[in-house]
């Protein structure tokens, strides 16, 4: 459902308050940056080109708040669950030695089935904690990922691509995909246009992802999920089973968080596995709330325009900071701007005001 | 629920070992844990027994300091993070003067209260507006925090903050080092009167301070201020009506726990003797928590008794996991991420059980 | 009579944003004497104890007129601290008691006996010693008041809600100085044995010289107990007697009072009387667990096309019933409609048997607050009856379209005021929320439709466009309705038969037409005879 159709001329207060103030501010300091990054002769078009990469391999990662979020269950800090299943079923297409599109669809797939199936367990034990889903989805995902540390140290696999070349234990820290599936989506149908590399194929993956996600919310199931997040009392009043609905969301977001690291990776070209999942999923949360999003309410626009500042913000600021300052600030910028983000919105009075 | 007859009353006798059991549920199960791995760790009963006794002495003040934000109704703290990094900045100046000895030591106790108290304060008014969220809040606070202190003393120190010591700096001259040395303060504490019992080392010092808070956390709980915070931690709203000021008293609560956690992150920087400058207090409110936890207390009743045992029983899981590991799996490794999924699962179960417990008190 | 008053209210008047609750209310209360406060739901009761107490909510809707004197001097009470101070104390309907604390720890609470210790001088009085000894003794004594010879170191958890109110008591005992306690309704919740101790406790108090000011729905209390009774309606004294000269059957007729205004719909009844009427739904041994509003045992019938209203005082179990029906809270019993039974504690069952329901709690359980109007009307027949819904390769989709159709030509028929089906309901005023409730009722075409207090929260005006609604779907649509509701006034203006509940059960049947003293008389319990009107 439209939810605001403001009709605004060029109110100004009202562009204001649409936009919110966090992502005015957050959009003048990236121009800022962009006006910085091209006074110090930066390449702009270099930078474009990957602010358009970082936006495609993190965009789905964070449609996965989506479903959960719109669900009732807040945002997933669960989400590193999903993520596990889908470096699962990435190192299962290198074992079986797929390459290519095949190797990545594969793992697609094989990563959207995990997910569910995880998602399901996880779904039934968000419907248990009711009211403190964030906090148990937080270190549900923190003991899940270093559980996985002890398989992927015991893990069967015998790809010499992920073992250790002289008989060290289990998997390899990082997994280079650069003979599987390395950027076969950035590069299907990429072109240049003025000095910026468009990884086309990533953004049409994105833009059916999204398509996808607008249609499911557009559907009798999508539509009684929404009653449930936005009020179960009334859902269950309506005859809506409650935490069916819930289940529906959690496993719709684990699948997508499962793909969205697949996703991920291909771009990045590298898997890391042991606990570089640990801290994901607080990104990905932060993204969709410096999109506007509430913890309570998401729609796909401020997935996208959540990403696509927090990942321009970071490409931008990377140089510029190293530049200008010192290294490393970048990383610290992320730290700080993610979780501040997350404070802001825990502590936003929401219920009983009028939202925006 | 679905009938509306009464259930009969089961015996009595039945119902409280059963309450026995499951309120011990966890220290039992990790009693069990620690025999079995202590039975495969191999290790001496001597070697084992002095490591613990070192742990206990440097963790038990950062545990203890959970105890009074849980029964004042706001959950697990998670934001000690922040004492401990008000004890770390602390610890800084204090090397930085060359002042060491036990002397450097209480000094950087003093130091720490005037941050620990505006974190705590900063903390308090944060957890007043997250009502009912105060732990993913302080959770993510500790984060955030965590890149604000990167941001200090990554890049402000020896830029604005003015700062000339070879030895802290990074070669850039801006920055500190990833490690400090701590030589001037190390073993403080421990080292003023130690005794060795029987090869045992004890650093007695050090253990009558955690006595002592142990006695002052009783004692606190017999006072006016302590009936408050148990007013405050039982029921917000039967307390504000009573004429409590509820915000304020939690506030106080969460200053309390911060200035204790920066004196427990001291305690525990003076027996290591190097500050790891962007990670000793990292993990602290997790293990902190993890212990507390494991000693049977949950996210709304916690005692010191309670704490300490924890201590014991998490660390030293810590001390044979690997070798356990080694022995039953064949990889150290296995056992070091194991003890990591211990921490992180025993939370998780503790906040599933807690918020399960909630839901079903309610219907 | 130049009798000296403890407390005196002299000519208080009170608006809520021009809206009268409280008109040149008078009312005294002489020392050590037991004075009860009469009235129906919204009578202006907790209004007057507000002002009483120095509330907030009074202090900042623009205070109040009139005066209050207090042991012969004009007193302005701007907090409760004020009040307390001044020695009124309150003994809440709700329990004020912590649990997990003592009986001491809990009378007590925040007035704790301390002494001074090493730290408590350094760092002030917050670090004093509790001194149990004392606190035990100050709770022993004030327990001793009442009679209650339990020992004042148990915990509250699991005692008897009887002996929990009377903790509560003892609790304002304890405060020395108290001269005057308000009973805010302190035996709706209590069983009769238990009622009878806190009588006693009352008795025992006003021979020590403390005034009281007991209100209450159980008019056999008041007459066992009281010595002066003013009875309030609608904001006004209609009458303040000795209890000497009152009857229960006086009392109740004062209490309801005449106030009808007839929705002028006419109400010619639709084959609803005589033999030829069927019955559309059947409820035998209705139990709901509601809390505050427990239905235990309700068996009567409704007949197609009637409109049938539900009365009785708060917290009887009136609004119980409907949500009970419709699965929402845990329910036993029978419920059948046109011969199929609808099952219990499942909405859904409800809703596919032509159960429609409008709930009291709009903004908690009848609206989604933050979805635009179109989506509140349209979610609950796209669940439960596809509509709206077209399949596209086996994707059940949603017509957007004739959504917004279906929702535009509601909000013609029942005239929500809006900008259109896109607004948010959050945005709408009380009375447009509550069309847009109905407009969802109506598009699931219930055969039965429950409204509970539909003109709660809702202004005078909007209030009877509401009630002139809901006889409109009766007339023209034949739909059968069952009003739940507080304002008996409401009900009498347009239903044909009105069911009154008391204590969970059926009290008895009266037609809209019945004397005021009938209707008082079943509120109130004090007349068990059941009689159908035909």
């Amino acid at each position: 459902m439209e939810q605001r159709r403001t009709q605004f001329g060029l109110n100004i207060p009202a562009l204001v308050q649409s936009a919110g103030y966090p992502r005015l501010i957050i959009t003048a300091f990236l121009l800022a940056l962009m006006v910085y990054a091209a006074v110090l002769g930066l390449p702009i078009g270099q930078l474009v080109s990957s602010i358009l990469v970082r936006f495609g391999m993190n965009a789905i990662l964070v449609l996965a708040m989506i479903p959960s979020i719109q669900s009732g269950t807040g945002p997933n800090f669960g989400i590193s669950l999903g993520i596990v299943c889908g470096l699962v079923a990435a190192t299962l297409s290198i074992e079986l030695d797929l390459v290519g599109l095949t190797a990545f669809f594969f793992a697609v797939a094989v990563s959207a089935i995990l997910g569910s199936l995880v998602g399901y367990v996880y779904g039934l034990l968000l419907n248990r904690v009711k009211g403190q889903e964030m906090t148990v989805g937080t270190y549900t995902g923190f003991s899940i990922v270093s559980l996985m540390c002890v398989f992927w140290l015991m893990a069967p696999y015998k790809s010499p691509e992920m073992i250790w070349p002289y008989g060290g234990e289990g998997l390899r820290v990082t997994i280079t995909l650069q003979n599987r599936f390395d950027k076969v989506l950035n590069e299907l149908l990429a072109f240049d246009i003025v000095g910026v590399r468009v990884p086309t194929g990533l953004l049409i993956f994105l833009a059916i992802c999204c398509a996808l996600m607008w249609v499911f919310l557009r559907t009798k199931t999508g539509m009684a999920m929404l009653a449930v997040g936005s009020n179960p009392r009334f859902a269950a009043s309506s005859g809506i089973n409650v935490d069916k609905f819930r289940l529906v969301g959690t496993v719709l977001s684990t699948a997508l968080g499962a793909v969205g690291i697949v996703v991920y990776a291909q771009s990045y070209g590298f898997l890391q596995l042991y606990t570089a999942p640990l801290y994901m999923p607080f990104f990905a949360v932060a993204s969709i709330l410096i999109g506007g999003a509430s913890i309570k309410h998401a729609t796909i626009v401020q997935a996208l325009v959540g990403t696509f500042l927090f990942q321009a913000l970071l490409v931008v600021a990377l140089p510029v900071a190293n530049e200008a300052i010192a290294n490393n600030l970048s990383e610290v910028i992320r730290i700080i701007l993610s979780n501040g983000m997350i404070l802001y919105a825990l502590t936003r009075k929401e219920a009983g005001g009028d939202l925006g | 629920m679905k009938t509306l007859v009464p259930e009969s009353v089961r015996s009595k006798a039945e119902a409280s070992l059963a309450r026995f059991l499951i309120r011990n549920a966890v220290p039992i199960l990790f009693t069990v844990l620690c025999l079995v791995g202590s039975y495969y760790a191999r290790l001496p009963l001597k070697f084992l027994l002095n490591d613990i006794i070192v742990r206990m002495a440097r963790n038990s003040f950062l545990v203890i300091s959970l105890i009074i934000p849980v029964l004042a109704g706001l959950g697990l703290n998670f934001g000690i993070v922040l004492g401990a990094m008000a004890g770390q900045i602390a610890v800084i100046t204090v090397t930085y003067w060359e002042i060491g000895g036990i002397a450097g030591f209480l000094l950087s106790m003093l130091l720490a209260l005037p941050y620990a108290i505006l974190f705590g304060w900063l903390t308090g008014i944060l957890f007043n507006r997250a009502k009912g969220k105060e732990m993913i809040a302080g959770l993510i606070l500790g984060f955030f925090a965590n890149g604000l202190y990167q941001l200090v003393f990554l890049f402000l120190v020896g830029t604005i903050i003015p700062f000339r010591n070879e030895y802290m700096l990074l070669s850039t001259g801006i920055g500190l080092r990833n490690t400090v040395n701590l030589k001037g303060i190390h073993y403080a504490l421990d080292n003023l009167l130690k005794v060795g019992v029987m090869g045992l080392n004890i650093p007695v010092a050090t253990f009558a301070s955690i006595v002592l808070l142990c006695l002052a956390i009783r004692f606190l709980f017999k006072t006016k201020l302590g009936q408050e915070f148990r007013s405050v931690g039982q029921n917000r709203y039967v307390a504000e009506v009573s004429g409590i000021n509820v915000d304020r008293v939690r506030i106080i609560a969460v200053i309390f726990s911060t200035v204790l956690a920066a004196w427990g992150q001291l305690i525990f920087l003076q027996n290591i003797g190097t500050l790891n400058t962007y990670g000793s207090h990292v993990q602290v409110g997790t293990f902190a928590v993890a212990a507390l936890l494991i000693g049977g207390a949950t996210v709304s009743r916690a005692t010191v008794g309670q704490a300490l045992l924890g201590t014991f029983l998490f660390h030293l899981l810590f001390i044979i996991s690997p070798l356990a590991g080694k022995n039953m799996m064949g990889s150290a490794q296995v056992g070091e991420y194991f003890r990591v999924f211990v921490a992180y699962g025993v939370i998780g179960v503790a906040l599933a059980l807690h918020a399960w417990q909630n839901i079903t008190k309610k219907s | 009579m130049d009798e000296q008053y403890l407390l005196e209210i002299k000519n208080v008047s009170k608006e809520f944003f021009g809206n009268r609750v409280l008109k040149d209310v008078n009312l005294a209360v002489a020392p050590g004497k037991i004075h009860s406060l009469v009235g129906e739901n919204g009578a202006g009761k907790s209004t007057l104890m507000n002002i009483l107490f120095g509330m907030p909510v009074i202090h900042n809707t623009g205070g109040f007129s009139g005066e209050i004197w207090f042991d012969g001097k004009k007193v302005d009470i701007r907090s409760p601290e004020d009040a307390m101070n001044l020695g009124i104390g309150m003994v809440h309907q709700e329990f004020m008691l912590i649990p997990g604390f003592t009986i001491t720890e809990n009378i007590k609470l925040n007035r704790e006996q301390t002494k001074h210790n090493l730290v408590s001088r350094v760092f002030g009085a917050k670090m004093k010693s509790l001194d149990f000894k004392l606190m035990r003794a100050d709770a022993r004594a004030a327990l001793d008041v009442l009679g209650l010879t339990i020992d004042e170191m148990l915990p509250v958890a699991g005692l008897p809600v009887g002996y929990m109110q009377l903790i509560e008591i003892a609790r304002e005992i304890d405060k020395r100085n108290v001269r005057l306690l308000v009973f805010d309704e302190p035996t709706a919740v209590l069983t009769e044995v238990e009622a009878q101790t806190l009588i006693n406790a009352m008795r025992m108090l006003a021979e020590k010289g403390v005034s009281i000011l007991f209100i209450t729905h159980r008019l056999e209390e008041v007459l066992e107990v009281s010595e002066e009774i003013t009875v309030l309606r609608d904001g006004e004294v209609v009458a303040s007697l000795r209890a000497a000269d009152a009857t229960v059957e006086r009392l109740a007729e004062l209490m309801v009072g005449r106030k009808v205004e007839k929705v002028s719909l006419g109400r010619e009844t639709q084959g609803i009387t005589g033999s030829g009427r069927q019955v559309i739904l059947e409820l035998e041994n209705l139990h709901v667990r509601m809390p505050g509003e427990t239905v235990r045992g309700i068996s009567m019938e409704v007949y197609k096309g009637e409109i049938l209203g539900i009365g009785g005082l708060a917290g009887q179990g009136k609004l119980g019933i409907a949500n009970g029906i419709m699965g929402l809270y845990p329910a036993e019993g029978r419920v059948v409609k046109e011969g199929k039974v609808v099952q219990m504690n499942n909405p859904a069952s409800a809703l596919a048997n032509g159960l429609g329901f409008l709930s009291e709690d709009r903004r908690g359980v009848g609206l989604l607050l933050d979805q635009s109007i179109e989506f509140n009307i349209a979610i609950t027949a796209v669940h439960c009856q596809d509509k709206f819904v077209k399949a596209l390769c086996g994707v059940k989709l949603i017509d957007t379209k004739a959504i917004t159709e279906h929702a535009r030509r509601m909000i013609r028929e029942v005239d929500i005021r809006c900008t259109g089906p896109q607004q948010l309901v959050r945005r709408l005023s009380g009375g447009n929320q509550q069309k847009v409730c109905i407009a969802r009722a109506l598009t699931l075409e219930p055969d039965v439709l429950f409204v509970s207090e539909p003109t709660r929260g809702i202004d005078v005006g909007a209030k009877r466009i509401v009630l002139e609604l809901l006889v409109r779907l009766n007339r023209e649509l034949g739909m059968t309705i069952v009003v739940t509701s507080s304002e008996l006034a409401e009900l009498r203006a347009i239903c044909d038969r009105i069911a009154i509940v008391y204590r969970g059960r059926l009290e008895g049947i009266l037609s809209p037409d019945a004397s005021d003293r009938e209707f008082g008389l079943m509120m109130t319990g004090e007349k068990p005879g059941r009689r159908e009107v035909s």
